[in-house]
């Protein structure tokens, strides 16, 4: 993908960049990588290790994405600002 | 055939009146000003905090045919249906960043469907309507399986014949006519809450009944053995088209219109983001709902007739009691009438923006715009009655794969348009269609297998197309969705390299860098009217937790 155009002049100026986004890239490679998973062992309460890890996926792209939200979140002060701008309460955001 | 089974019915029936109700109902909920304008009532307002979202996208992605048929394939296949897991796994951190741009620019500029986007970023009408028709093309066979997943259930309650489906369909149509994406939002309610207590009480009961997990995976061994065909675990050559198809679809999966009317009607960035990690439940339940098809095999359930999809509800037939088998049938049908819903209301906006707006009625009124799409919802479900009726339902099935293959070709065009404008818009047409034909040529070549490597079918059998067919020496399978949409992306990126050579004229952006980024309190955001707050089922929306 090429890289995204720089942002214009017009306010307000912001961006998704953050180091956090990278960690991302975790549950979206390890579920592919199949050859490293497709066996039997460890089995777990009779379940085959292909089914339980998969399922341990689930998990970590719920702590991924969760941890890439909270560390991505704006700030309140910035919230705020963009509220009071628009002469608009902030709603459902806050916290 | 067996014969019918009342306490099931009654009960499925009484689930079903009760979801009509609702069904009316919820055009009074969270009403905005008026439902006479299209975003009014194809995008329930752009009001929906992060549970209703919850429900909305999780209805709209978790379909009824998906609780069908991926159970039935890992009943008739193994481990190869398990994908379903890792392709949910894998779409929300993929779509993380790329789904919020999406809000940002379309709640700036007024965007309801992905053409208009394309229409209005790249300056080019005719890439929009490629994109409208593969949405609309791609949308219509997966409104069909939805029908597919209450004839199931249908057929092992012993009802036969035709009436019902229309019924349910009818119904459907009706209250969705009357108000818009508030119905399927307030529904998928009901249908969550049943298909979580299926599933627990599934999880809990069928195994003790079967002595355990160890037996459970021990008689599918011994199955998959004994065929020769399908496993526990994935064979050698299976592995490719495993990653690869779960990463096909789950790029896939995000470009289909109704996801993408479920997304914008979020209320703001933060609920998409939040639900991109309270999603994956739903992943949860559809692994246990997997295993479903293991637990058939050790029961010895048979389908009926040669129906495969009809396995699970024939599994909850044997393991529960009537009343509570008519629960988990309420559950499934139900939970058809979710997506089916979003889906007819996805085509019908594509429809109605893109192609009646743009091509035939240029100076149509907000009012006139609602109506169409209105209309154009009722045709859009009524075709997927028709196809269902008419045509062989296995065509329907085969249709779907063709469409997950076909919305993969406006990937370059919706999604990599969001991050970058450098892609030509002749080039994003040429790729399109090399794409497609390149996707067709594919699934045209995959012959159907039978067990015992016997081929059924020469065309059309599936999504697994064989590298030894391109003069490469392997047994290795991938997804024809995956290498189609490759030879789509390098004949994009080959062109747009052409023709900005040649400097040919590539349009003006309709949109501007900080409109992917804007917030909801921003100036620039369009702000639909204030729902109405002091309606008792507001409750969990405008208290949002994470």
């Amino acid at each position: 993908m090429s890289p995204p155009q720089p942002p214009a002049a017009t306010p307000p100026r912001r961006s998704d960049r953050s180091p956090w986004n990278w960690l991302l890239i975790v549950p979206i490679v390890v579920p592919l990588l199949v050859p490293l998973y497709n066996q039997r062992d460890p089995e777990l309460f009779g379940w085959p290790f292909f089914y339980w890890v998969q399922l341990v996926f689930v998990a970590l792209g719920v702590l991924t994405t969760g941890l890439v939200y909270r560390m991505t979140r704006r700030s309140k002060a910035d919230q705020a600002v963009s509220a009071r701008a628009a002469d608009r309460p902030t709603r459902d955001g806050g916290r | 055939m067996p014969r019918v089974n009342t306490v099931e019915v009654t009960i499925f029936v009484l689930f079903f009146l009760l979801v009509t109700v609702l069904g009316f109902l919820a055009s009074r909920w969270r009403r905005g000003d008026t439902l006479m304008h299209l975003d009014e009532w194809g995008l329930g307002g752009r009001s929906f905090g992060s549970w209703i979202t919850w429900f909305l996208i999780g209805g709209d992605i978790y379909t009824a045919y998906t609780f069908v048929a991926v159970p039935a394939l890992v009943f008739g296949a193994g481990a190869a249906g398990f994908f379903a897991v890792p392709y949910t796994v894998v779409v929300y951190p993929l779509i993380f960043l790329v789904v919020i741009r999406l809000w940002s620019v379309s709640h700036v500029r007024g965007f309801v469907t992905p053409a208009d986007f394309v229409r209005s970023r790249f300056d080019s009408p005719t890439m929009a309507l490629l994109v409208a028709i593969t949405g609309i093309v791609a949308t219509m066979p997966y409104i069909a399986l939805q029908l597919v997943g209450i004839e199931a259930v249908l057929k092992t309650m012993g009802v036969t014949g035709e009436w019902p489906i229309i019924a349910a369909f009818v119904i459907l149509a009706v209250y969705t006519y009357n108000s818009g994406l508030r119905a399927p939002a307030l529904i998928a309610f009901v249908k969550d809450i049943l298909i979580y207590l299926t599933i627990i009480v599934a999880v809990i009961v069928i195994p003790s009944k079967l002595g355990g997990w160890e037996a459970i995976f021990g008689a599918a061994d011994a199955k998959f053995t004994a065929a020769k065909s399908g496993g526990v675990l994935l064979g050698q050559a299976g592995q490719l088209q495993y990653a690869t198809l779960a990463l096909g679809s789950a790029l896939a999966l995000f470009l289909y219109p109704h996801s993408i009317t479920g997304t914008l009607a979020a209320k703001n960035r933060d609920v998409l983001k939040r639900n991109m990690s309270a999603l994956p439940i739903y992943s949860l339940a559809l692994g246990f709902i997997a295993l479903l098809g293991f637990m058939a095999i050790a029961a010895g359930t048979t389908p009926v007739g040669t129906d495969a999809n009809t396995i699970v509800p024939r599994l909850f037939q044997d393991m529960f009691p009537s009343w509570f088998a008519g629960i988990a049938f309420a559950a499934v049908g139900i939970g058809a009438l979710v997506p089916a819903a979003i889906m007819s209301i996805a085509a019908a906006n594509l429809f109605t923006r893109n192609i009646y707006k743009e091509y035939l009625r240029r100076d149509a009124s907000p009012a006139q715009e609602a109506k169409v799409a209105k209309i154009a919802s009722l045709v859009v479900k009524l075709g997927a009655v028709a196809a269902i009726l008419l045509i062989d339902p296995q065509f329907s099935i085969d249709l779907q794969l063709i469409g997950g293959v076909i919305i993969l070709q406006t990937l370059p065009s919706v999604a990599i348009g969001l991050y970058t404008r450098w892609l030509h818009r002749g080039a994003l047409i040429a790729g399109w269609v090399a794409g497609m034909g390149a996707g067709m040529l594919m699934l045209y070549n995959v012959p159907r297998v039978g067990p015992g490597g016997v081929v059924l079918r020469e065309h059309w059998g599936g999504s697994a197309f064989s590298l030894g067919k391109l003069g490469l020496d392997t047994t290795y399978t991938v997804y024809a969705g995956f290498l189609a949409l490759l030879v789509n992306l390098l004949v994009t990126v080959v062109v747009t390299v052409v023709l900005r050579a040649m400097h040919v004229d590539d349009g003006v952006d309709g949109t501007s860098p900080s409109d992917y980024t804007a917030e909801r309190e921003d100036p620039s955001v369009r702000d639909l009217p204030d729902p109405l707050s002091d309606e008792p089922l507001t409750g969990p929306a405008t208290t949002p937790r994470h």
